[in-house]
């Protein structure tokens, strides 16, 4: 919960919340960009940043050598395995 | 030094340890004991267990796992409560999978579901948002735990919801505050702490000030940190170089991701959604003040505690469990009574055992069990030699 998992925004579905689709690790789910937007970075450049997202949250940008060396932390964590397969399990709550 | 070529630069880190080893006679210590430095973060408990750091620092230095593991620290009250909300028939009750397994005093959440309670795991309170957007026929409750690192998720949840008017989402909001605990820890008589690592996620949203403190008026360095291995020992080396020139700061070792000022916009969110609580409850911990937040009135109508009857019983934790000891770094996790034996992640007794990021757990998984369980034996062989010798 507290470490969170580097994804990549590949596109902002809901501008007006504030809401992109972002791909963690293969995994393509929409994440609340607020924490992330402001005056000088305003949402439409925020494409292809990278991202540390936390329970569905963008918290932070970080470039992508950082979140690659995180990526590879929770790998080893198996920390990665977990956070993937939660996602993966609330999709399916949310599709029935 | 068996796991030193784990880490990603592996010259570095010989490097910093010998550095440390550098500062032994630097640093003042009384009467020749060990400094005790406390991680206060379950995710740094779980990287110093993975790459095995406690085992390579020098016998002068313990590292204290503090109580940064929200799981870890809900008391059986709470998750009571939690199977009380999520027992009523109109109710879906929303929650991230660590809370799961916690024990209530008659059943966790897991055995809850089991018994026919209508409880799902979600990965974010937007997806326990959307169940609500989708069920508008129940009523959505997602349980909100976790530091400040999480707030800003579930306060901006809530702001959502109030924007679309969606009526039956409601927050059961057991969020604890760090700065109150670091205090009631710094408070302890029974805690010698020397110096600490602040949590590197709880910074990212607070910011370095909240932290300044510890410093200032407690006169103990403190040091935020990183997850990788690397960044928790070059904090190490940065809270005993601070003891070793007898300076008392507060710095930035993970600046690559904390601001000292924190994130605004997660700031606000958090602000216009919560206030303080007089007191909350711990584990383990018993009672602190301002340890945790509540909805702010304006929100009654997303808060489960006011739309519902919720129980709110205290509950002793069961006597042979020890976590409240070990959170304190009074006992090491091996050294509790049912470490190992009653008590383990299968079966868990007390909360450190249940999540990945307990002192317990991680004792459990990464140690040598064998060899604890014959250490733990010896010292209570030496402790009834020393009682019946007195």
């Amino acid at each position: 919960m507290c470490l969170g998992i580097p994804g990549q925004i590949i596109e902002i579905t809901d501008k007006d919340n504030l809401i992109a689709k972002v791909d963690v690790s293969g995994v393509k789910r929409p994440v609340n960009i607020a924490c992330i937007v402001n005056d000088e970075h305003p949402v439409e450049n925020c494409i292809n940043d990278w991202v540390l997202v936390h329970v569905g949250f963008a918290m932070s940008r970080i470039d992508e050598e950082e979140a690659k060396k995180t990526l590879t932390l929770l790998n080893e964590l198996g920390e990665i395995q977990e956070e993937i397969a939660a996602m993966n399990a609330s999709q399916v709550i949310l599709e029935n | 030094m068996k796991y030193v070529d784990e880490f990603r630069d592996p010259i570095k880190a010989k490097a910093l340890f010998n550095e440390i080893h550098a500062l032994k006679d630097k640093i003042k210590r009384v009467d020749n004991k060990p400094l005790q430095l406390m991680e206060f973060c379950g995710g740094h408990t779980h990287t110093i267990f993975r790459y095995g750091i406690e085992q390579m620092l020098p016998d002068w230095i313990e590292l204290v796992h503090g109580p940064g593991c929200p799981v870890c620290v809900l008391p059986m009250g709470r998750v009571d409560d939690c199977v009380t909300l999520a027992e009523r028939p109109d109710v879906i009750f929303t929650t991230f999978g660590d809370a799961m397994r916690v024990p209530g005093s008659k059943k966790s959440l897991l055995q809850a579901k089991a018994d026919g309670a209508d409880i799902r795991m979600v990965y974010s309170p937007l997806d326990a948002l959307e169940l609500a957007r989708k069920n508008l026929d129940r009523q959505v409750i997602f349980f909100a735990l976790g530091f400040e690192t999480t707030m800003p998720s579930t306060a901006l949840t809530v702001l959502q919801a109030e924007s679309e008017g969606i009526e039956n989402f409601s927050l059961f909001c057991n969020h604890i505050t760090t700065v109150p605990t670091i205090k009631a820890i710094l408070d302890s008589p029974d805690m010698q702490i020397d110096g600490f690592l602040a949590p590197g996620h709880v910074s990212m949203v607070v910011g370095e000030k909240p932290f300044e403190f510890v410093a200032e008026t407690y006169d103990k360095p403190i040091v935020v940190t990183g997850f990788e291995p690397l960044d928790i020992l070059q904090s190490i080396w940065m809270v005993l170089k601070q003891l070793a020139e007898n300076r008392c700061e507060v710095e930035n070792q993970y600046a690559r991701i904390v601001a000292a000022t924190g994130n605004p916009p997660g700031l606000d969110a958090i602000s216009k959604v919560f206030e303080l609580r007089e007191f909350f409850e711990w584990r383990g911990l018993g009672s602190i003040d301002h340890s945790g937040v509540k909805m702010r009135e304006h929100f009654s109508g997303f808060d489960a505690e006011r739309k519902f009857s919720v129980p709110n019983i205290k509950i002793a934790d069961p006597k042979s469990c020890q976590c409240g000891e070990v959170l304190k770094g009074v006992i090491r996790p091996w050294e509790c009574k049912v470490f190992g034996s009653s008590c383990t992640p299968e079966i868990p007794m007390g909360a450190l055992m249940v999540s990945t990021e307990g002192a317990c757990a991680a004792y459990y998984n990464f140690g040598n069990l064998p060899e604890l369980l014959a250490k733990r034996k010896q010292k209570k062989l030496n402790n009834d030699t020393e009682e019946s010798a007195a």
